[in-house]
């Protein structure tokens, strides 16, 4: 792994991202449109909307990360460009960071505009800040990355690579907590949910959003998001191989 | 074209022995070998399908399942020390269909390693003046395989295998693009060329005929119309397919 080398990736997958405006005014514009959404749909049930919209602020970054890691990696794989730095002295981690930091960098744009929007325009309430949860949104979007990186070796084309995200990504939304209490599920559902990387990232806002202090399981859930990320990127690595068939 | 290359003087830049290669169930290579003297040109002619983009990409080191042994600059096929040595490319032209021309080469320069000023040399020899700031997706095919070329040649490779570079080019580019092949290897490249139309056999120091996995014959454009009588490279392709017999 070289410095040079991870920079110019994050810097190379930048470039491709400023050329599609469409891309990049979706990536800022459809959060914050969706939570103003949501705002309108919970008219006069603040108590709701706080509920669901500030965790909500720190998820969407996670989401449209593991879509567009997913659908990018796998256009490196099919275009034959992933095979050509297969044969350059570049790292694996070389890509893998070059990744992070640029799709990193764009997370944190998008959190910064949903944040802004959620917890000034809307009223939404961060009990222990907004800055905490846009930070945890970052980390999130790291891990929707290295999530969508290890699932972009699993897809043969980009319809398949979309609808990983009902598959994998709605399971997991509608089992965190966010839409019902993991105590009220019914108890397999509870353990599934358990094995659930977006479970951790979801309990951290939770958490970050509400009066409670935050407590041990706080650090817990932030060790999980963070462990998750490493195993998934670990495994991502061994998915880009030199050899192919 | 030389036919002054005495091949017993040359080193060998590429040496292939008897290497087969399974893909699924079946094999795809069957033991087959070869050897590119240093500072020529090299092709690898046979019909589509028979095997040649599978040899290439065992030779660079990315085909998994080879069986047998592939030496290239001295070093195993694919060793971490031949990345910077070895240019590689696709028959499908492997850049960045989003970023500019001038983009694509200055990411691929960063990795090999190359100075800035290769990336005006670069585009000097493949013809793609005036293309810099180009989208490369909204190039022609063989625009976009010529900005693909010009990443292979930045990091100055010793070896260069390409697959395929001069299909559906314009006559002209194509015969600008075999000059330059003959320079590089008048420098001390050894290029390693495939392609399934034989009118572009001529152009080469040494010749490889691929048939169905198997490598017909290793030697030139001379010896080969000597063996067959054939003064067209086509037709002499046809006399030694017949006469294998199969």
């Amino acid at each position: 792994m070289t410095p040079s080398a991870t920079l110019a990736t994050a810097r190379r997958v930048l470039w491709q991202i400023r050329r599609d405006p469409r891309t990049i005014a979706l990536l800022l514009v459809v959060p914050a449109a969706l939570l103003t959404l949501l705002y309108f749909a919970f008219d006069g049930q603040q108590q709701v909307f706080q509920g669901i919209g500030a965790p909500l602020c720190g998820l969407f970054p996670f989401i449209i990360m593991f879509l567009i890691t997913s659908i990018a990696m796998l256009r490196e794989r099919t275009t034959g460009t992933l095979e050509r730095l297969m044969t350059l002295p570049i790292g694996k981690a070389d890509i893998l960071f070059g990744y992070g930091i640029a799709f990193g960098l764009l997370a944190a744009l998008q959190a910064i505009v949903v944040c802004g929007v959620g917890f000034f325009a809307l009223g939404l309430d961060a009990a222990h800040g907004a800055w905490l949860v846009a930070l945890l949104a970052i980390g999130n979007a790291v891990l929707g990355m290295a999530l969508g990186l290890l699932a972009s070796a699993f897809a043969q084309t980009e319809f398949q690579a979309v609808q990983f995200m009902p598959a994998f990504i709605l399971p997991q939304l509608l089992l965190c907590g966010l839409f019902v209490p993991r105590d009220d599920m019914a108890s397999l559902l509870d353990t599934v949910s358990y094995l659930m990387p977006l479970t951790y990232a979801y309990d951290a806002l939770a958490r970050v959003t509400s009066p409670a202090p935050l407590g041990s399981d706080f650090t817990i859930d932030v060790l999980a998001v963070i462990g998750i990320t490493i195993a998934a990127l670990a495994l991502g690595a061994v998915t880009l191989r030199r050899r192919t068939p | 074209m030389s036919e002054t290359v005495d091949i017993a003087e040359q080193p060998a830049a590429i040496t292939v022995s008897g290497i087969d290669v399974r893909r699924g169930e079946s094999n795809v290579l069957h033991s087959v070998s070869l050897v590119a003297p240093v500072g020529t040109v090299t092709g690898l002619l046979g019909p589509s399908g028979c095997g040649k983009s599978t040899l290439m990409r065992a030779i660079v080191g990315v085909q998994d399942h080879v069986e047998g042994r592939i030496e290239v600059l001295g070093k195993p096929a694919g060793s971490a020390s031949l990345r910077s040595l070895v240019g590689y490319v696709t028959q499908a032209p492997s850049v960045y269909a989003d970023l500019s021309v001038s983009e694509n080469l200055r990411y691929f320069a960063k990795i090999a390693r190359a100075g800035r000023d290769r990336i005006a040399e670069v585009i000097d020899t493949v013809g793609l003046h005036g293309f810099e700031d180009r989208v490369t997706g909204s190039l022609s095919g063989g625009q976009r395989s010529r900005v693909s070329l010009a990443s292979a040649l930045l990091g100055s490779p010793e070896v260069l295998v390409l697959d395929e570079p001069t299909v559906g080019l314009d006559p002209v580019i194509r015969a600008e693009l075999w000059r330059t092949f003959h320079a590089l290897a008048d420098s001390g490249t050894t290029l390693l060329v495939s392609s399934h139309v034989m009118d572009e056999a001529g152009e080469c120091d040494r010749l490889l005929l691929m048939r169905e996995g198997r490598m017909l014959r290793d030697t030139t454009p001379a010896a080969l119309r000597e063996e067959s009588g054939e003064e067209d490279l086509q037709k002499a392709f046809l006399a030694v397919i017949e006469s294998e017999g199969s």
